[in-house]
């Protein structure tokens, strides 16, 4: 855990990848859910969000 | 004979053309020949793609083309968002989805397992399971449409001579509790040759030596079967899914042709809800929107899919 978030902390690859692919896996279920209609309304905002980062946090460096 | 053959080739080419070649670097010529495809790709990947964000944001509609084009923002994306008919058609989909993948890895597993046992006829086999995914999609709505009658069709009366109940009593196509599983079924039948084809490649990727070790090692067919042919097979398998995944989340022609959408708009996919946005109602840049949120949707369950199968092929 400490590592988890000490690789947050110094930008490494692995954890940042980690939030992202949280976020987008979140998103979808959002998406499709048939629970409640305001998780599918802020749907598309979470895994816009998870998957521009994880775009982004692809080109960070490996964590040693 | 290479330099012959080489040097052939160079005196077939037009001394005009060779004389501007010659002076041009490898790195331009690199450029001349990957230069058209870049072309392509912008043109018919990338710029539809911009267009479409553009889209996204006005309140253009494609069948008034003279008429002036507002920009409104997100707004699109609110009233997408905030539509309950739309939100009904992504979980139509998510059931689709879910079903189909579920049931055509099951299967497809099970009969690359069976086909990559040597038996006779092993060759004939493997070409009838995989006639199905060589017919048309419209072929195949058209003739499981007639399957599934309940006055006719062979489908009722199989699960009647199981079930015992009468073959006229229930319709796979009107109801609205059978219409999803039947559009499960279809595509399952259709697609399950896809995803054996490539799990039998994954088998037959296997070495023999390997079970033979696991054999020495006194290793039982359970075992070898959890330990070695699941997790060899595990990355090939992980590909069908992601094949399949991304077709099954646009599917369109296949349920059109079976239901058209209904009964009522239980079979209703985003794809058909986007295509009647988009081409009946002639909400252009409202469809736009919806195709983006779908893309969006589909590149990032796709980022995460591959990073899973790389770690997969990593171990």
């Amino acid at each position: 855990m400490t590592r988890f978030f000490k690789g947050l902390f110094k930008l490494r690859r692995g954890p940042w990848e980690m939030v992202a692919t949280v976020l987008i896996a979140i998103g979808v279920f959002m998406l499709m859910q048939p629970y409640v209609l305001w998780a599918y309304t802020y749907s598309f905002i979470v895994t816009l969000i998870g998957t521009v980062m994880f775009i982004i946090v692809s080109h960070f460096p490996e964590q040693e | 004979m290479s330099d012959t053959t080489a040097d052939k080739l160079a005196n077939k080419t037009p001394k005009r053309v060779a004389r501007k070649i010659r002076g041009l670097s490898d790195r331009a010529i690199a450029w001349l020949f990957v230069g058209p495809t870049i072309f392509l790709l912008l043109a018919i990947n990338i710029f539809p793609l911009l267009w479409t964000i553009n889209l996204s944001f006005t309140d253009f509609k494609a069948n008034r083309i003279n008429r002036e084009v507002k920009y409104i923002g997100i707004r699109n994306y609110e009233r997408i968002l905030g539509d309950s008919d739309i939100w009904l058609s992504m979980q139509a989909t998510a059931h689709f989805l879910f079903w189909t993948l579920f049931f055509q890895v099951l299967l497809g597993f099970a009969l690359a397992w069976l086909i990559n046992r040597k038996f006779r006829g092993n060759d004939m086999w493997t070409t009838i399971i995989v006639l199905p995914m060589m017919l048309s999609p419209a072929v195949v709505g058209n003739f499981w449409t007639f399957l599934y009658q309940p006055q006719i069709g062979l489908f009722n009366y199989i699960v009647a001579f199981f079930t015992g109940a009468d073959p006229s009593s229930f319709e796979m196509l009107g109801s609205v509790d059978l219409a999803p599983w039947a559009i499960v079924i279809v595509d399952t039948w259709m697609w399950t040759p896809f995803v054996m084809l490539i799990c039998l490649a994954g088998l037959r990727s296997i070495p023999d030596y390997i079970y033979e070790a696991a054999e020495v090692d006194r290793a039982s067919k359970l075992r070898q079967f959890f330990t070695i042919t699941i997790p060899m097979v595990l990355p090939f398998l992980m590909l069908a899914v992601l094949f399949r995944g991304i077709e099954n989340f646009k599917m369109f022609d296949l349920v059109v042709q079976l239901t058209g959408g209904g009964p009522g708009s239980v079979t209703e996919m985003a794809s058909i809800n986007l295509k009647r946005e988009a081409f009946e109602k002639w909400r252009t840049g409202y469809s736009s929107a919806f195709a983006i949120i779908l893309f969006v949707t589909v590149f990032g369950l796709a980022s995460i899919y591959v990073k899973a199968l790389n770690k997969v092929k990593e171990r």
